[in-house]
């Protein structure tokens, strides 16, 4: 199998549908008292029919989640470099056909970013921007990278597709994790929410991993951004895509991230809407399903939503996030993505990390393990 | 019971070796290390700035613990020895624990270049002390290629099965000439204590502790058992016999 699309177009959503909502507490019941869970086993957790065992979901997701990562919790933080955007999306703040003033960072005012984060704590940090390929391209990532390798352990990034061939050098300039969500993985839909710019190529954003894959990028992300489509269907493919991944490219890490629509410049009403107990019983069934898998959450959610959920299965997670560019330095509420929610400092936040029993992971890698570009 | 051990230019009293990830706090880490008398502990590179200020190599400044850097996050021989280089200069130490697992999901560890990459290191003049598959072929390559001992796990890393590999555990302890350390897998105090019947050097444990209720009894808990497996080996393990056998010959009137 050469990517995922020949596998995607053997599944068929409404039938996916169905047979998650037929679930019964029966079936449940049956998954829950399995050693190990396959993918069909998978679309009984996150059925409507698993809302009653959310309890039990939940001791089981923590127990999971200590045995493989320990009573800690990974800490990342987002730093936007650009808002120029040529795509139209209807969900987000930096689509073109909103009249927000574009930046993208200089030299400058990237370290000056980087020092402000590098003085928070943080360590690992991924860079974000719109899709505006002229002006940032491979060499603005590489340009940027190589300005902001002497302040991080670990860099990743959340950007707009590329090729195989420039993820291979973002690979050997020290780019450890690419993040790349399908939005949603309804095809007509899709074609709704991404009426132009290059992002509206729902098969070119499939194959992406892929190309990731091949290129030996460590850590892939994906995720499905929710309130587009029914979140159940769009779990369990997403679910899909990875379990094809782990099986190709097998040395490669993966996250997963399920960010909810927060409100924006110009957003969009939510078709969907997940509900925090929805949300829950997503992240303990993601657990139950993959005792391996990284789980990351950001600011979007609420204060009491991220106190709550961190034994709840979440592996990674940022705090006191700015999603303008330039925003650590010099905020500017008309630049950015969204709005976030939590606001809380990082020192805030990691006081009710300590308070849980669990120790904030600040470095979990080390660039001189990439020895390629040592 | 006075029984040390000794591995490659130390000598050591324990035959308990720890780790120091998936602790709730470095304090808590700290204490329960403590407890253990382990005097061998591995930190990942890839976890700690190697300098005095970090916060988790603060709580290991001890005079009876030697620290002993690991690999792990590498994927190939080529990182591992470059890994290993930054750890001797950063550590000060010429002793490598060395994980090769290229395989995110259950940490296997690489076979091939973990052997290309310990015949480099014992060339550098590294203690090299490489994570295995119970492999018994693979350990006598790896004896040849200037090992200082064989760490072959006893289940998945993380999984506290036990010894699932028991059968080819006791072939490799058979035919070692270095130490054999059971690494990975012990999920219980009895799960150490077995290990070390079988004729283990020594035992490494770290999840069972760390992600315990109270690390540090089990910290103690795991010292114990591993003392009293030591000792049984050392007595001789009774033959298990599916049969009664009479403490006194019932037939010894015929002769």
């Amino acid at each position: 199998m050469e990517t995922y699309s020949e596998h995607f177009e053997t599944l068929n959503w409404d039938q996916i549908k169905s047979d998650i909502y037929s679930k019964t507490e029966r079936d449940v019941r049956k998954v829950l008292d399995k050693p190990k869970r396959s993918l069909a086993d998978f679309q009984a957790l996150i059925s409507p029919a698993a809302a009653p065992f959310l309890e039990e979901m939940a001791q089981m997701s923590r127990a999971l989640t200590q045995k493989r990562f320990g009573k800690t919790l990974r800490m990342y933080i987002p730093m936007y470099l650009s808002n120029e955007c040529q795509n139209i999306c209807t969900y987000c703040g930096f689509s073109m056909d909103n009249k927000i003033p574009r930046k993208t960072l200089s030299d400058e005012e990237i370290i000056k970013e980087a020092e402000i984060v590098k003085a928070m704590g943080y360590d690992h940090i991924l860079l974000v921007t719109g899709e505006a390929n002229k002006t940032v391209g491979v060499d603005y990532f590489v340009n940027a990278i190589r300005l902001l390798r002497p302040y991080f352990s670990q860099i990743s990034i959340e950007v707009q597709p590329m090729e195989q061939d420039e993820y291979e050098i973002l690979n050997k300039e020290g780019v450890y994790a690419v993040l790349v969500y399908q939005e949603t993985y309804k095809e007509d839909d899709y074609k709704l929410h991404h009426p132009k710019g290059k992002k509206s190529n729902f098969q070119y954003r499939l194959k992406t991993p892929d190309r990731l894959g091949k290129a030996g990028i460590r850590k892939i992300g994906l995720g499905v951004l929710y309130g587009l489509e029914d979140w159940r269907v769009d779990t369990y493919m997403c679910a899909e895509h990875l379990a094809y991944l782990e099986k190709t490219y097998w040395k490669t890490h993966y996250a997963i991230s399920f960010p909810r629509l927060r409100p924006c410049a110009g957003g969009i009403d939510l078709k969907s809407n997940m509900t925090d107990r929805e949300l829950v019983q997503l992240i303990c069934a993601y657990r139950l399903l993959n005792e391996e898998l990284e789980l990351s959450m950001s600011t979007r959610e609420s204060e009491s939503f991220r106190n709550n959920v961190i034994p709840l299965g979440i592996t990674s997670i940022s705090a006191d996030s700015k999603t303008d560019p330039g925003g650590y330095a010099n905020p500017q509420v008309n630049l950015e993505q969204f709005e976030i929610d939590d606001k809380r400092s990082t020192e805030t936040y990691i006081d009710v990390i300590k308070k849980q029993g669990y120790e904030p992971v600040f470095k979990d890698w080390d660039k001189a393990l990439m020895s390629f570009f040592n | 019971m006075q029984d040390p051990f000794k591995l490659g230019d130390k000598i050591f009293q324990s035959r308990l070796f720890t780790g120091t990830g998936k602790f709730s706090s470095n304090i808590e880490m700290e204490q329960a290390l403590l407890a253990s008398e382990s005097e061998l502990i591995t930190v990942a590179l890839k976890r700690v700035e190697a300098t005095m200020q970090d916060d988790l190599l603060k709580h290991l400044n001890h005079q009876h613990i030697h620290l002993l850097p690991n690999t792990s996050g590498v994927r190939t021989a080529k990182e591992a020895i470059f890994a290993a280089e930054l750890a001797r200069e950063a550590f000060e130490t010429n002793w490598i624990k060395l994980e090769i697992h290229p395989e995110p999901k259950y940490l296997m560890p690489d076979p091939i270049e973990t052997l290309k990459a310990t015949e480099e290191l014992a060339k550098k003049g590294f203690i090299v002390l490489p994570y295995i598959h119970a492999d018994p072929v693979l350990c006598k390559h790896l004896e040849d290629a200037g090992t200082a001992a064989v760490m072959p796990l006893g289940a998945p890393i993380g999984s506290n099965k036990g010894l699932k590999t028991i059968d080819f555990l006791k072939i490799i302890i058979e035919q070692a000439k270095v130490p054999v350390i059971i690494d990975a897998g012990l999920g219980s105090p009895s799960h150490a204590a077995e290990a070390m019947e079988i004729g283990a050097s020594a035992v490494l444990v770290n999840t069972a502790i760390a992600i315990n209720r109270n690390p540090i009894q089990m910290a103690i808990a795991f010292k114990m058992a591993v003392q009293a497996g030591r000792m049984a080996f050392l007595a001789g393990i009774n033959q298990q016999l599916d049969k009664a056998e009479a403490s006194s010959p019932l037939t010894a009137f015929l002769d």
